[in-house]
């Protein structure tokens, strides 16, 4: 069973003028979050990703739809239930939020006061805390004395407090510089490693994915719009917005303008080779085209590994004679994805 | 000069008079505005606990006392005085037509200042599941109390100011004094000893304000 479940949840807000249509800013999502996952939800800003993060923690109500939260349902629950289930959902923000008038310890230790611990074992729970993100020697700190990796540390060790079995990352890292970024990332991956915590991260950015997801939902419109282990959606994206993220990240099939400017700079037939896991068959591909006897050069793509596995695209200019260009695509066909520019 | 030093045990009367009068105002007005600008904080659309019906009538109360000029309100506000306190005139009188006026002012102030903690903090509350009466107490009020300690320090001296009014119901204090033995006697020295003192009063008031506002904002 998933740990997070959500079947046909829509969330519409009223319309603002008497004239306007309601908002409906997450339409008919359904998806499944296996305990361990670091499951990612990519989208440009408006596409419901924040709205959708907050319907699992029910800071927001659904409008419609069921989500379960380790076999529980939890909308149409009280407030006042909420609250316990909300206890169990650990989440970091884009701003950290810390309590700007509260020491770092005071920050770590107000989620376990809500809860009701004790003292002494509060004392000890935020040491172990400030200990694992690293800034045990800040415990004394004002938020404001802090840079913005060490917040969202803080943030996270807040979120983390009450050892919560899901943690929801909204945009984490959107406010940090690329090398603070990969540190909170880190973090967020021993999370997950360590403490077997499943984490929701939402994100624009695709290399946050590629770094710690092992799960991906792109999200357009309120809508997902395609979903599936992060290897899949990178290496095959279906849709075009998903194919527009991935192309942040992965040098994949030349764009028509890029087009242009390959043919200008390179004789011959353009021709883009993809390939998924094994990349000895690449050398195949080589010995084809030179086989035949035919002239190449490499002009665009790369090759890219997630998690272990590789896969890539390889866009390369052909010379020859073309009857002999034919034969060989359909020979080098047999090993790699062929896609001639036209 | 010499007018001025006969009347010292007068004029030292006059101050206490305003001292009392202020302090004991700022403990009922300061209170009563706290709790009314805490519920128009709470209660507005979107808030931790919204409520319409109770966010319209206290900022209808609040917008129909509030522009009355003081030395209207505490004429007007007499029949009242008299069946809370008793008397309609004398010192206790006036400070409990100080404390409603500016209870109504510090109401707002309060507001406004508990309005500019970010909505974000207050998420992360109730993300990791405090509700709305603890999110008010642990939350929002710590987060405020910079610019709140500023907002109370500034009313201190509009109170000092509505105080010197006082003296039209009997209350005493140093307008009172200024008016009858400066302004009436044509003793400008005794009218501006009354006008230093105030003067040395507001920015005592002042300087402790900033002060507490620093240490609470940590800078």
């Amino acid at each position: 069973m998933a740990l997070v479940t959500l079947e046909h949840v829509s969330k519409s807000y009223p319309a603002a003028g008497r004239a306007a249509e309601p908002v409906v800013a997450v339409d008919d999502v359904s998806l499944e979050i296996e305990a361990g996952d670091v499951y990612g939800i990519i989208g440009y800003s408006g596409a419901g990703k924040s709205t959708l993060v907050r319907l699992v923690n029910a800071l927001e109500p659904a409008t419609s739809g069921s989500i379960r939260i380790d076999g529980r349902e939890i909308t149409g629950l009280r407030e006042r239930e909420l609250r316990g289930i909300r206890l169990g959902i650990g989440m970091v923000f884009q701003q950290f939020e810390l309590f700007e008038a509260k020491t770092v310890r005071a920050n770590v230790a107000y989620p376990l006061k809500v809860a009701g611990w004790a003292k002494a074992d509060i004392r000890a729970r935020v040491d172990e805390l400030l200990a694992f993100v690293g800034l045990s020697d800040k415990a004394g700190a004002r938020p404001d004395q802090l840079s913005g990796g060490q917040k969202q540390r803080v943030g996270i060790a807040r979120a983390l407090a009450t050892r919560p079995r899901i943690l929801l990352a909204d945009e984490a890292t959107s406010a940090l510089d690329p090398e603070t970024t990969q540190e909170v990332l880190a973090l967020l991956k021993r999370v997950n490693e360590e403490q077997g915590v499943t984490i929701i991260v939402i994100t624009h950015e695709m290399d946050v994915i590629q770094s710690i997801a092992t799960k991906v939902a792109v999200m357009d419109r309120g809508r997902v719009i395609e979903h599936g282990d992060v290897f899949d959606v990178f290496s095959a994206p279906r849709h075009p917005s998903s194919r527009s993220f991935v192309g942040t990240v992965v040098k994949g099939v030349p764009s028509p303008t890029e087009l242009a400017v390959l043919r200008e700079r390179h004789e011959g037939r353009i021709v883009t080779c993809s390939f998924r896991d094994g990349d000895a068959r690449q050398a195949r591909v080589f010995l084809d085209l030179a086989e035949a006897g035919l002239e190449f050069e490499l002009v665009y793509g790369g090759i890219n590994d997630i998690r272990g596995r590789a896969f890539g695209h390889l866009t390369l200019a052909v010379r020859g004679d073309d009857a002999a260009i034919d034969r060989a695509l359909v020979a080098v066909s047999q090993h790699a994805d062929v896609t001639e520019a036209r | 000069m010499d007018r001025l030093l006969e009347l010292g045990p007068e004029f030292w009367a006059a101050a206490g008079e305003t001292l009392y009068m202020v302090a004991l105002t700022m403990l009922f007005g300061g209170a009563g505005g706290f709790l009314l600008g805490l519920g128009l904080y709470a209660t507005r659309r979107g808030g931790l606990l919204p409520n319409a019906v109770v966010n319209t009538v206290l900022n209808v109360v609040i917008n129909f006392f509030r522009p009355i000029p003081f030395i209207i309100f505490i004429a007007a506000v007499q029949p009242l005085t008299r069946a809370v306190i008793g008397v309609g005139i004398g010192t206790d009188a006036a400070i409990f037509a100080l404390s409603l006026a500016a209870s109504f002012a510090i109401g707002r102030i309060v507001e406004q200042n508990l309005v500019t903690v970010r909505p974000g903090v207050i998420e992360a509350a109730r993300s990791m599941g405090a509700g709305p009466a603890r999110i008010l107490g642990t939350v929002v009020v710590p987060e405020a109390l910079g610019p709140l300690i500023l907002g109370y320090t500034f009313i201190v001296i509009a109170v000092i100011d509505m105080s010197a009014m006082a003296g039209l119901i009997g209350g005493g204090g140093l307008g009172y004094f200024a008016q009858l033995y400066g302004f009436r006697q044509f003793e400008p020295v005794v009218t501006w000893a009354a006008v230093l003192l105030i003067v040395v009063f507001v920015q005592v008031v002042q300087g402790v304000g900033n002060r507490l506002a620093r240490r609470v904002l940590g800078r």
